[in-house]
């Protein structure tokens, strides 16, 4: 069933002109890793602010509201360009321990975020006096987010020497 | 005489190291990466600002004490890493012509830089007064640092000398 979904996806028309053009890949990978920084990097932004390491002259919901909607735009042409790449060799991907790795920690990146947002985060205009220090489990969503995101990074590079 | 060079440093016992243990390079450039995050958010939040699509709550001032160290800081970073990596494997960067682009464009990303932090720091509203250039002076170098980003990656796959 996986098995047919992944041949599926390799006989799609992109995925076909991904394997079969040689400069199409080295694009769209360029484009995934422009998309990545901008993700990674703006996630930390707001990370180090949770933290209390950085950005702490400024209130929580200011910075999130001025970063996260870069965060989101860059995450979509990430995962876009990343299910491209992925279709031009979907069965050999599937079987690299590293890419596997990857999706398991994006997933939970995933709901590390869901419960900051359905926790802490509601009640943000309580505890969001810049410069005090975040509550505790707002700092721990930061610090878990950050080393999640950290080590996709490595394992999405790791994937392409596998 | 560049490629004699390189044959000289690949056959060195560091590079020899380096080339042997197969998780150094995929390492270096993970740190590699991360670094280049630091620095293309950074760019990006302070070319945004120049440009006036982001962050206007802020002064140009406060943008630049918050993000202009990390951009210094990482880029001390990349130079350490793209060092190791250029060590490891000679050839495929010192030799090729894509290599060479990404460094000339790096130049002119650090001249921009540089001009946008010197200007500031002798006139905190020089860019609020000068906004044409202001605005000209972002999108160049947010052109410039997706340049950067794209070159990095195309030198893993032009043939080199």
């Amino acid at each position: 069933m996986i098995r047919q979904l992944l041949q599926a996806l390799e006989a799609t028309p992109w995925g076909t002109a991904v394997r079969e053009n040689t400069w199409l890949f080295p694009t769209i990978e360029s484009v995934h890793v422009l998309a990545l920084v901008m993700v990674v990097g703006s996630i930390m932004v707001v990370d180090l602010r949770l933290l209390n390491l950085a950005s702490r002259q400024r209130s929580v919901k200011e910075l999130t509201d001025d970063v996260l909607p870069w965060t989101w735009t860059a995450f979509g042409c990430a995962a876009i360009t990343g299910t491209l790449l992925f279709s031009s060799s979907a069965m050999r991907y599937s079987h690299i321990w590293q890419f596997e790795a990857k999706m398991c920690m994006l997933v939970l990146a995933a709901i590390n975020m869901g419960i900051f947002h359905l926790g802490a985060f509601r009640s943000v205009a309580h505890w969001d006096q810049a410069p005090s220090r975040p509550p505790l489990a707002a700092r721990l969503a930061g610090g878990i987010s950050l080393g999640i995101w950290l080590i996709i990074v490595a394992l999405g590079r790791f994937v392409g020497f596998a | 005489m560049l490629k004699e060079f390189c044959v000289w440093l690949a056959g060195t016992s560091l590079s020899q190291q380096i080339q042997d243990a197969f998780w150094v390079i995929p390492t270096v450039q993970t740190v590699h990466i991360i670094s280049i995050a630091i620095v293309m958010t950074s760019m990006a939040m302070l070319d945004f600002r120049l440009i006036g699509i982001a962050g206007r709550r802020q002064s140009l001032t406060e943008v630049g004490n918050r993000f202009l160290p990390w951009v210094w800081t990482a880029l001390v970073v990349l130079l350490c890493s793209g060092t190791i990596l250029i060590i490891g494997e000679p050839g495929r960067d010192l030799l090729n012509t894509v290599f060479w682009i990404k460094m000339s464009l790096l130049a002119t990303g650090l001249v921009l830089t540089w001009t946008f932090q010197h200007m500031l720091r002798r006139s905190k509203t020089f860019w609020d007064r000068n906004r044409p250039a202001a605005v000209l002076l972002g999108s160049a170098s947010l052109v410039i640092w997706v340049g950067i980003i794209g070159a990095g990656r195309w030198i893993a796959y032009v043939e080199h000398g």
